[in-house]
């Protein structure tokens, strides 16, 4: 046993490989297990609870995997990015090329909304431009894995292949845009009287037996966080699964109703929930009717912007940058939900 | 005597450092003053980039995250 447990950190490699091969043979039988689950119930299999109980028992282990998995990767990938190194690589650079790389590493840097402010000072400190860090600062809690990966598990690739690019879009327009605004003399006046640092970077190397380390502690922290938030959201599908879906919503977020993006993106900015949250009413507003634009507005705005990220933000940024930002990024949220709208 | 400061905001991540800390000093018996800085000029003045951070007798010893159990022991 004691064997086992020291393989992560002896052979690290050789771990990563039976790990990856146990993980793809299960999730290969989910779906006869989930059936053989059902029929040692009670139930009839062809009745609405059969077929509601079906879908749970298969779609609660296969989101679930997949998420460890990829929470797994990604934790194994920032170690590669830390802020430090993500400073060193944009600090300096113009705005362009620099606002897309600044949103492309806003989906791998480890970021938690408690280290904004500090991010955000390290940022400008070191030289990188306003817009710039704005489009990593956008980018990196809105484009995360926990939301792509819950995006595609239940609504499938395109829904989360759209979600990336719009959300990346968003991030890198938004950033420059304000980079444009040259509102540098709204910071507060203590961050510009900061000396300046150099964007200096003491390699701490890693070993792979680390990186795995890293990978599985933030296995432990995020999915051991929102696997309630997952559970209730497919309780819901499953739900909804086994009934008919009514189109409830759809009179008042469906296609048609022009002003439901905009009503539902002012509805999300001052809430507060993080990706996996979001995700049990995006799936019951998605069966009630309401059009996918409407409500990935939604989500997007609810994560993206919240009033205790500003409230944190009002410490670094005077009122005129903070109206800005906001301003920008729902502009940018209810824009996207027309295209979603339009095109899907 | 060892003089430790947790540095953050006051999110949930830096409360459970404060009590991580904490708990493992008095397990082991050490004897520490535990302060907690959250005012963010303070905390910018380490120049750190992620919170909650730790410091030591003004050695910054961890940024970013909760710091794992073995670390923190390897600290005392």
């Amino acid at each position: 046993m004691n064997r086992l447990f020291s393989l992560p950190n002896k052979q690290p490699l050789l771990f990563l490989i039976i790990a990856a091969s146990i993980w793809l043979a299960l999730y290969q039988v989910l779906i006869p297990l989930s059936e053989l689950i059902v029929q040692n119930l009670p139930v009839e299999r062809n009745s609405r609870l059969g077929s509601a109980l079906q879908f749970f028992f298969y779609d609660t282990p296969k989101v679930l995997m997949l998420l460890t998995a990829v929470v797994m990767v990604m934790g194994m990938v920032n170690s590669y990015f830390t802020p430090e190194r993500t400073r060193a690589l944009l600090a300096g650079r113009h705005e362009g090329v620099a606002n897309c790389m600044a949103a492309s590493l806003g989906i791998v840097t480890p970021f938690c909304s408690c280290s904004a402010v500090p991010l955000f000072i390290g940022f400008v400190q070191a030289g990188v431009p306003l817009g710039v860090t704005f489009s990593f600062l956008i980018s990196a809690p809105m484009v995360n894995e926990v939301a792509l990966t819950l995006l595609f598990a239940m609504f499938g690739w395109k829904v989360a292949g759209l979600y990336l690019m719009m959300g990346l879009m968003i991030a890198i327009i938004s950033g420059w845009v304000i980079g444009r605004l040259n509102m540098e003399e709204h910071l507060e006046d203590w961050v510009r009287n900061m000396p300046k640092v150099s964007a200096t970077l003491d390699d701490a190397s890693l070993t792979l037996a680390d990186r795995v380390q890293t990978g599985f502690a933030s296995v432990r922290e995020i999915v051991g966080k929102v696997w309630p938030y997952i559970l209730v959201g497919i309780a819901i599908g499953a739900g909804i699964h086994g009934y008919v879906p009514e189109d409830f919503m759809a009179s008042f977020m469906g296609k048609d109703v022009w002003w439901a993006v905009p009503v539902s993106v002012l509805i999300g900015v001052p809430m507060y929930t993080n990706a996996a949250g979001i995700i049990p009413i995006v799936e019951a507003l998605l069966a009630k009717g309401a059009a996918l634009g409407t409500v990935l507005a939604f989500m997007m705005s609810v994560i993206a912007l919240s009033l205790p990220e500003m409230i944190i933000l009002r410490k670094v940024l005077k009122p005129r940058l903070i109206a800005t930002f906001i301003g920008v990024v729902a502009s940018g949220i209810i824009l996207v939900g027309y295209v979603f709208n339009a095109v899907l | 005597m060892k003089e430790i400061k947790v540095l953050g905001t006051g999110c949930a991540n830096c409360k459970a450092t404060v009590k991580l800390v904490e708990e493992i000093a008095k397990a082991k018996g050490v004897e520490i003053t535990l302060e907690k800085v959250e005012d963010i000029q303070k905390i910018m003045a380490y120049n750190i980039m992620s919170t909650p951070a730790v410091v030591i007798d003004g050695q910054i010893v961890h940024a970013g995250g909760i710091p794992a159990k073995g670390k923190v022991e390897g600290w005392f």
